[in-house]
């Protein structure tokens, strides 16, 4: 193993190529990373573009930032088995833990103002088997692709710019339809009262191997009851937390999981279009909301409810929100997480609600 | 049983390339999946979380061979402070190697999430815990990025041993035997 010398110059060509090669390998690492697309739309910029203009409300979740939490449990009645091997399908009961909460990034908010509610839900099947989804009460997402969605984002934030809205809208037809909705669909008094909705779309694979695309809804055992805004704005501010309450301690509520298999050629990329009513439904089983807790030592709190948490026999379809909400709840969970010494923990002690 | 002519053994030779190609391919999937909403990003997920456990696998199969097979030694003419740099940079390779999946493993298990690699549902190998997965996230990030910044400096290191110094160091962990080795060993 002779040293063989080298003369100068080749020793400043290889210098020279060593340096090329370190720095093609950075460039090559910081592209990935985004570093050097600026304009690249990263899970960061969603979550910062959910802010309200006095900024993020530290230590909560950075939308649906107001909620409540509940243990239950899913009764299956093992109907799904045919469409998904996924184990809380077989008959059977399987602990829950679940979030009702509204979407707005304040925890703070008005229940009477904010218009469209949500529920989350983990179901733990024995083995350690999780499936996570976080649903919503509209019949259809406002937007049809994550990047129309940062869009919104930008447009509703552009408060001194009367035409961001406008144009926004008018280059995004299904946010007409959205506001019909919102405009239009009667609000009830209760989270029991409503119908939650998972708008994106899975593929469910059973024991045959065979797949299917579905989207399902848990629907209310508790009739609707339709109430005015203004009746509701007599509520006060924390109505649907105490109805709640007030409904568990009552008895369990129900609602039913209802299963929708997807014709050949149904939008299932669209979680803005809704599915026509007459496609195959499997009701699943039952969900029992059986206790409710505060959120702020509750078990949901820091628990991130990530729609692709799927367990065997469920993945992601061509949908690309799911893909985009998990990105975006990570980044929310690892802020709020470390932000825990500014959520208010104890309500006696704080100034929660 | 110490590796003859100066050179790692096969095995060792194996997993360094091996473990090179895993390490960074985990390094370019890990910032690329942070920074997108696309679809691929579950993707890059599922792949970056069993790659790991492939990796923490890998790197204690290969500390064991360290261990029993050691090193060559350093070529005599190697400075003191080269030779210090050097052994450190392959202490900190092996933290790093183990460290890192651990705390990729720690770090989900403290946010409650389900660890499933290969189909296989993984241990929770800490309490759920925001401040821990605070912590633990914060130094996966961190060292991660240490990790690239070494491995940029190892292989800029390596090339320098092979087209400037020539002095054996890079062929020593070459997965091929140099004509120039060859004639040097005599098996020609």
């Amino acid at each position: 193993m002779a040293d063989t010398p080298t003369s100068s110059s080749s020793a400043v060509r290889s210098l020279v190529l060593i340096a090329i090669v370190v720095v093609a390998l950075v460039a090559a690492f910081a592209f990935t990373a985004g570093w050097l697309t600026p304009g690249r739309l990263t899970p960061s910029k969603i979550v910062n573009g959910l802010a309200p203009p006095g900024g993020p409300v530290l230590g909560f979740r950075r939308n649906h930032a107001k909620g409540i939490c509940f243990t239950g449990s899913f009764e299956s009645n093992g109907a799904a088995v045919a469409l998904s091997k996924a184990p809380m399908f077989a008959p059977g009961s399987y602990a829950v833990t679940g979030r009702f909460n509204l979407a707005t990034p304040d925890p703070k908010a008005q229940d009477p103002m904010v218009r469209v509610r949500g529920l989350s839900l983990r179901i733990v099947a024995p083995g350690g088997s999780e499936w996570r989804t976080a649903m919503i009460d509209a019949p259809f997402f406002p937007v049809a692709t994550p990047k129309a969605f940062y869009g919104l984002l930008q447009a509703s934030a552009k408060t001194n710019d009367p035409d961001a809205m406008k144009n926004f809208a008018a280059a995004h037809p299904e946010l007409g339809h959205f506001g019909a909705w919102a405009g239009s669909a009667p609000w009830t008094a209760s989270y029991a009262q409503e119908q939650y909705n998972s708008l994106n779309s899975f593929v469910f694979t059973n024991a045959e191997g065979q797949d299917q695309t579905v989207r399902w809804s848990f629907v209310p055992a508790a009739k609707p009851e339709a109430v005015s805004p203004d009746q509701l704005k007599a509520r006060g501010a924390d109505f649907l937390a105490a109805d709640i309450t007030q409904r568990v301690q009552g008895g369990p509520q129900n609602w039913a999981l209802v299963v929708t298999v997807a014709n050949p050629g149904d939008p299932t990329a669209d979680p803005s279009k809704a599915w026509p009513e007459d496609r195959r439904k499997v009701e699943a089983g039952t969900l029992v909301v059986k206790a409710i807790e505060p959120e702020a030592d509750g078990p949901c709190r820091d628990l991130n409810f990530d729609p692709t948490v799927l367990p065997s026999g469920m993945h992601v379809s061509d949908d690309p929100f799911p893909a985009a909400r998990s990105a975006a709840y990570s980044v929310s969970f690892n802020r709020r997480t470390a932000e825990d010494k500014d959520y208010p923990r104890h309500p006696a002690g704080g100034a929660t609600p | 049983m110490t590796p003859n002519n100066g050179r790692f053994t096969a095995l060792q030779r194996a997993l360094h390339w091996l473990m090179a190609i895993c390490i960074l391919a985990m390094l370019f999937i890990g910032v690329g999946m942070v920074s997108t909403v696309r679809p691929g990003y579950l993707s890059l997920v599922s792949i970056h979380k069993p790659l790991g456990i492939v990796i923490l696998v890998l790197a204690l199969i290969r500390l064991v061979v360290r261990l029993t097979r050691g090193a060559p030694p350093l070529p005599a003419s190697m400075p003191e402070p080269m030779k210090l740099a050097a052994h450190l940079s392959h202490l900190a390779f092996y933290l790093l190697m183990i460290g890192l999946p651990l705390l990729g493993w720690g770090m989900l298990s403290a946010a409650d999430y389900p660890v499933v690699v290969f189909g296989i549902h993984l241990p929770s190998i800490l309490p759920h815990s925001n401040g821990l997965h605070t912590v633990l996230w914060n130094l996966h990030r961190a060292l991660a990025l240490c990790f690239f910044a070494l491995i940029v400096l190892h292989l800029a290191a390596a090339l320098l041993h092979a087209l400037v110094r020539r002095d054996g160091v890079f062929e020593a962990m070459a997965p091929w035997r140099s004509g120039r080795e060859r004639r040097a060993s005599g098996d020609r």
